[in-house]
């Protein structure tokens, strides 16, 4: 089997790398949508733990 | 036997638990990524062409494992819904709110795929059949859980309604998936089942049961990292805590 006949995958191209492209960009996006997420939540506790040793 | 109750709900505490998912997520994330490689590998590589649809049949390594994690991950969003509702556990709500996005996703990911395979097996990219219409109903569903959660202010109070719902909506579950026995479909019915033998060939079942393991793990992987989140913006750690 070569390269092209496997991207061609019978004609079906459109439909399989299609449906294979929604599924990465949906759960790669996912990933890094929390990645971000986690990263504020982490600089929001770093300011409170700095106001916090600043009170104390 | 007073220590053991007590090691029992020690991460009903949104503080202890918010560690333990901390170390829990690589021992998922990892094994997850390992198989869907190999799953994609046996899948797209290994797996023969199928006689009657031709390569076009290769979709169903994402579009059965994007569809049942949609049906599983909201019986688990009511199950904890149900129980942080009635056992007032703030944790099991939150673990429900988590669940519901990675649930939506992957209910939406089951109608596009599916579409996707719909157009050059049935010739249509939708119809509004049992399967399907009871699917879009799922997908409904989810986002009402999370639009009703995110509506309202206080959170334990948007945790109960969310739950209320959950719980109502469970119905459809058993639904979508007796939908293709019950009623004349287009869609097709179960491959994979639990009582008769299976209707797929080792080299086709191999990569769907591997992509279904590594969708699984996946998920248990990003509802962790996201339940953090939720503990840590419900101001639920002391400062002292709010390391890592």
């Amino acid at each position: 089997m070569n390269w092209y006949e496997f991207f061609f995958m019978g004609g079906y191209a459109l439909y399989i790398w299609g449906a294979y492209a929604v599924t990465f960009v949906a759960m790669g996006g996912e990933v890094i949508l929390l990645i971000r997420r986690q990263k504020a939540v982490r600089d929001h506790m770093q300011t409170f733990r700095s106001i916090h040793e600043v009170e104390t | 036997m007073t220590q053991l109750k007590i090691n029992c709900y020690k991460y009903a505490s949104p503080a202890k638990f918010y560690v333990l998912a901390g170390k829990l997520i690589p021992w998922f994330a990892l094994p997850a990524g390992i198989l869907f490689f190999l799953g994609l590998y046996l899948g797209l590589f290994v797996a023969p062409t199928d006689f009657q649809q031709g390569e076009a049949y290769r979709v169903i390594f994402v579009h059965v494992p994007a569809a049942w994690m949609g049906m599983f991950l909201y019986i688990l969003m009511a199950f904890y819904a149900a129980l942080g509702w009635a056992f007032n556990a703030r944790v099991s709500s939150m673990m429900a709110s988590s669940l519901s996005v990675t649930g939506a996703m992957f209910t939406g990911l089951s109608l596009l795929t599916g579409s996707l395979w719909g157009r050059p097996t049935w010739g249509t990219w939708w119809v509004w059949d049992a399967r399907n219409t009871s699917t879009l109903i799922l997908l409904f569903l989810y986002i009402g859980f999370i639009a009703l959660q995110s509506a309202i202010e206080d959170s334990r109070r948007a945790d109960r309604a969310g739950a209320v719902l959950a719980l109502v909506g469970v119905v459809n579950v058993p639904i979508i998936y007796f939908s293709v026995q019950w009623w004349n479909t287009l869609h097709q019915g179960a491959t994979i089942r639990i009582i008769d033998d299976t209707t797929m060939a080792g080299s086709m079942l191999a990569p769907l049961l591997i992509m279904i393991a590594a969708c699984w793990l996946y998920s248990v992987a990003v509802v962790l990292a996201r339940v953090r989140c939720i503990i840590a913006e419900r101001e639920e750690l002391r400062p002292t805590e709010a390391v890592a």
